[in-house]
């Protein structure tokens, strides 16, 4: 497969230069109107072809997308990009409609005398304007679930989960009872609190370091994130979540989980998604797939960059309560 | 500036040369070379992505011991994106485009004798030299070049420690940049100083041609933001070798904390992003100004628009100084600056529309001479449109914390900025060629050219909005690690193969461009019966432009089909032909337009 991939590519380059010089030798450089009206075809057949890729992939790519937003505040990003893309959508047909078109339409021939037509004040303010009016609804629209997504401040009963990065791997550290983070600094890295805890911090005595989140299902919950090399960013895609994790402070996101793992795995986009990915898997053979939600790291941040993830789990509210009341303190690890 | 009897030689023709023309080729020819390299590394590391596992005796053979076994290591891989973005942004297409362009053009289309300074701009090809040698030296250092991504964020670009070609290839990147912003911004003043004092008589500001405004606004933006991003890259160095603070806080990495104490990546982000972003619209302003004139003269109609043109370029360049905040809505800012810039970004969008129209109602009614320049400008317009369009995903900071840094970026930008510019400078190449070398391009090489590449275009970029909206991320190694993303690898195989014909159809323009230099048909003095002034000059290049006096300028450049009966498309030509030199008074009773 391969030696003909390469025999393959010497051949194309071979008849490439024959045909380059065979091609030099014809000494014809500016447009006739036999080449207007051949490009003018190939213009509209590029069309054609544009048109039908741009569908094919609309449809037949539609399986290999994220499924429905699995946190509530992202909601509002899968309504917003829907309107988006529709309108983004219908504009790109239409504008490469117009584009291909004319240069068919209007491609030079015997006789044919362009139009002087240099200037409109009505269609230049049609053009001004609509393009304003339809921006003010995505504006509006976009800065208000960005209000709501980023402003954390009124989540009094949210969980705070810290989530930690390094070169090349995820930690988390759940507040404990009293919900509240001990202090960390990396001058407090030592043997097993690789996290660098203050453990004079009498906050950080309840604090739980673990390596996979568990999240309860209808809880907000409140990530902080910290680096302690290089930047790295955290990226839940499932649930429209995102940050970078900035050595030297603390950045944060929220949101609310919305289904299960469980749940997701019954989910309709998920199931067909999954079982395409099981074929090819099948084909390699390789182990089926079970889907899990993930953490991945989405900032450039070293050589083993794209292998960086941590498995998010959603549960339902009392088995998380299990869960986290099985993990040991902080207090309890690190004497 | 007048007198041309001083003996040329060899050296002061063709080496260090002053005159503007020969300048435009140096920066053209460097600038092609380094292209040459940027997408070869782009074919390699798609391969890369397309077949991970697989053993190529080609990466065997050029990446050295920076491969095992023909397949290339993680780190290397990381080096050659970031190589590839770095020679395209700025090597390609800054200075290849910008500074070929702006230096053949303009003294040329405002009736200048040369440059307001040859000498600075001489030393601003020079420089450019200089830094495009230390980035191509900086690919054979042994732990290899600059890994951190061509926006070189620290903490990553400045420790050794974190990754091997933060070492000496970061540094060699350093000095390259710093001398390549030296070049560009020496470059930007002499433009602007030229444009603004060397017009000829009767070339009022409103009579330029779309293409001189371009390259002016393109020269201002540049003269604004190039310096923050020297004094980025400065702060950078002095974190890097002498120990300060600037964007380092906190840090612990291979067992030990080190000393850095109170910066922030955040302020380096902010630095960047402010040349960052202007620099988008460096690359881009330039090549819509190409198209904007091509387009014009190959319709045989006016620019639709042109003081619209004029007021979106300026508000296209204002917007573009206060909206570099949309590449950070998730880097931790506090997210009402993330509200702002979402604001000011979308407002781009009415005057890039404009521009879309603008170029369509140009093509309408027109008629269209198909050569190969014209098909490029299109092939920009649909381009520019298909990319742009994605920009409202992008800039609306609630939709972009999903796609952040998801390849649905990387075919937002590719499109809208890499493949428009770099079809805008194909599309000038193939319109000037004749007042380069006084020779035509092959046509149906242009042809050929032209439709492979924008097929493999959008059959590389189409597909990879998808992909992104899939949730895969930019810069993996591969992306084997996640079944997540296992229906993903045949699309991303598919992509590669476009990517390698499109790549290697490259080459019909090499032979094309390189080949037409000697053997191309003898040009005419004006081929594509153009209005513009630099088809006044004699074929053959004599220094100063003109031999006898610089013509004296009497109408704006977009006379093209002006009728006798200005509201009767049948009437004949005011001029007897559809276009009229820029050099013709008006007739008795002809109305400027």
């Amino acid at each position: 497969m391969l030696a003909l991939f390469y025999i393959f590519i010497v051949v194309a380059i071979g008849v490439s230069f024959w045909q380059i010089t065979r091609i030099m030798n014809l000494r014809s450089s500016i447009a006739t109107n036999k080449d207007n009206a051949t490009q003018g075809k190939l213009a509209l057949a590029f069309m054609a072809f544009l048109y039908g890729m741009m569908i094919y992939c609309l449809i037949f790519m539609n399986v290999i997308m994220l499924p429905e937003s699995a946190s509530i505040e992202g909601e509002h990003d899968d309504n917003l990009f829907d309107i988006t893309f529709w309108l983004i959508g219908i504009v790109q047909f239409l504008m490469q409609f117009l584009i291909f078109y004319f240069t068919f339409k209007y491609r030079g021939r015997e006789g044919q005398k362009a139009k002087f037509y240099a200037d409109s004040h009505k269609l230049e303010l049609i053009w001004t304007v609509t393009p304003a009016a339809v921006l003010v609804v995505l504006i509006g629209y976009g800065l208000w679930q960005w209000n709501n997504t980023m402003d954390l401040s009124d989540d009094k009963d949210a969980i705070v989960i810290e989530v930690y990065a390094q070169q090349f791997r995820w930690d988390a550290r759940y507040a404990g009872e009293d919900n509240t983070l001990g202090y960390g600094n990396v001058n407090y890295i030592k043997g097993i609190n690789t996290m660098g805890v203050d453990m004079t911090d009498k906050n950080a005595l309840d604090d739980k370091h673990v390596t996979e989140l568990y999240l309860p299902k209808g809880r907000k919950v409140h990530f902080k994130f910290r680096s302690q090399d290089v930047l790295h960013s955290a990226y839940m895609p499932h649930f429209r979540a995102q940050m970078n994790c900035v050595p030297g402070m603390v950045t944060q996101f929220g949101f609310t989980p919305k289904y299960t793992t469980e749940e997701m795995r019954q989910q309709s986009e998920v199931i067909e998604k999954t079982a395409g990915i099981n074929k090819i898997r099948k084909e390699k053979g390789e182990d089926p797939y079970v889907f899990d939600y993930l953490l991945l790291c989405n900032k450039i941040c070293g050589a083993s960059h794209y292998n960086m993830q941590m498995k998010i789990t959603v549960v339902e509210e009392e088995e998380y309560n299990k869960w986290i009341a099985e993990q040991p303190t902080l207090a309890s690890v690190i004497k | 500036m007048s007198e041309h009897h001083h003996k040329e030689t060899f050296v002061t023709k063709y080496i260090f040369s002053q005159d503007h023309k020969m300048i435009s080729k140096q920066f053209l020819i460097t600038g092609i070379f380094m292209g040459i390299i940027g997408v070869f590394m782009s074919m390699l590391f798609r391969m890369q992505i397309a077949w991970p596992e697989k053993s190529f005796s080609i990466i065997e053979a050029f990446l050295g011991h920076h491969q095992t076994d023909g397949v290339m290591n993680p780190d290397i891989y990381l080096a050659i994106v970031t190589i590839h973005g770095t020679i395209m942004v700025f090597f390609v297409l800054t200075a290849g485009l910008s500074g070929t362009f702006s230096n053949l053009l303009i003294p040329l289309q405002i009736g200048a004798r040369d440059m307001a300074s040859g000498f600075l701009n001489m030393v601003s090809y020079w420089l450019f030299f200089l830094s495009s040698i230390i980035m191509v030296i900086s690919l054979f250092v042994e732990a290899g070049p600059a890994s951190a991504g061509w926006t070189v964020y620290p903490p990553l670009s400045a420790l050794p420690q974190a990754i091997p070609g933060s070492g000496l290839g970061m540094t060699l990147w350093l000095v390259s940049m710093a001398i390549f912003i030296a070049s560009s911004l020496i470059g930007s003043l002499n433009y602007i100083v030229t444009i603004f004092n060397l017009r000829t008589k009767g070339m009022k500001m409103t009579r330029l041609p779309l293409t001189m405004w371009a390259f002016f606004i393109t020269a201002v933006i540049g003269v604004v933001s190039f310096p923050v991003l020297l004094s980025a890259a400065l702060l950078l160095i002095f974190d890097r070798s002498f120990g300060t603070s600037f964007y380092l806080s906190d840090i612990f990495i291979s067992g030990e904390v080190l000393h850095y104490q109170g910066g922030s990546p955040v302020l380096f982000e902010h630095l960047f992003w402010f040349l960052g972003h202007p620099e988008v619209y460096i690359v881009l302003l330039p090549a819509l100004g190409i198209t904007s004139e091509i387009i014009s003269t190959n319709s045989r109609k006016p620019i639709f628009g042109y003081r619209a043109m004029i007021g979106s370029i300026m508000a296209i360049a204002f917007l573009s100084t206060i909206v570099w905040g949309h590449h950070m809505f998730v880097s931790g800012m506090n997210p009402f600056l993330g509200s702002v810039f979402t604001f000011t970004t979308l407002l781009i969008a009415i005057p890039s529309a404009v521009k879309a129209f603008n170029y369509i109602t140009t093509l309408w009614k027109g008629n269209l001479q198909l050569n190969p320049a014209m098909l490029f400008s299109i092939g920009l317009v649909s381009t520019f449109v298909t990319g742009g369009l994605t920009g409202l995903v992008l800039g609306d900071s609630a939709l972009d914390i999903n796609v952040h840094d998801t390849y649905f970026v990387v075919a937002h930008f590719h499109l809208v900025m890499g493949v428009s510019a770099i079809f805008g400078m194909f599309a000038g190449v193939y319109h000037w060629f004749p007042k380069m070398y006084g020779r035509m391009m092959n046509k149906t090489l242009g042809y050929w050219h032209f439709w492979i590449s924008i097929i493999c275009a959008y059959g590389v970029f189409w597909p990879m909005h998808f992909i992104g909206l899939a949730g895969l991320p930019r810069r993996y190694y591969t992306n084997t690690n996640f079944p997540l993303f296992d229906d993903l690898a045949d699309i991303n195989v598919v992509i590669t193969i476009f990517a390698l014909i499109g790549g290697l159809a490259q080459i019909i323009f090499l032979a094309n461009f390189f080949i037409s230099i000697y053997r191309g048909e003898k040009a005419t003095q004006n081929p594509w019966r153009s209005n513009t002034l630099e088809w006044t000059t004699p074929i053959e290049h004599v220094h100063g432009n003109w031999p006898g006096k610089i013509p004296e300028v009497h109408r704006w450049a977009y006379d093209y089909s002006k009728r006798v009966d200005p509201n009767d498309d049948d009437s004949d030509f005011l001029h007897g032909e559809d276009f009229v030199l820029q050099t013709t008074p008006l007739l008795d009773g002809e109305e400027p337009s």
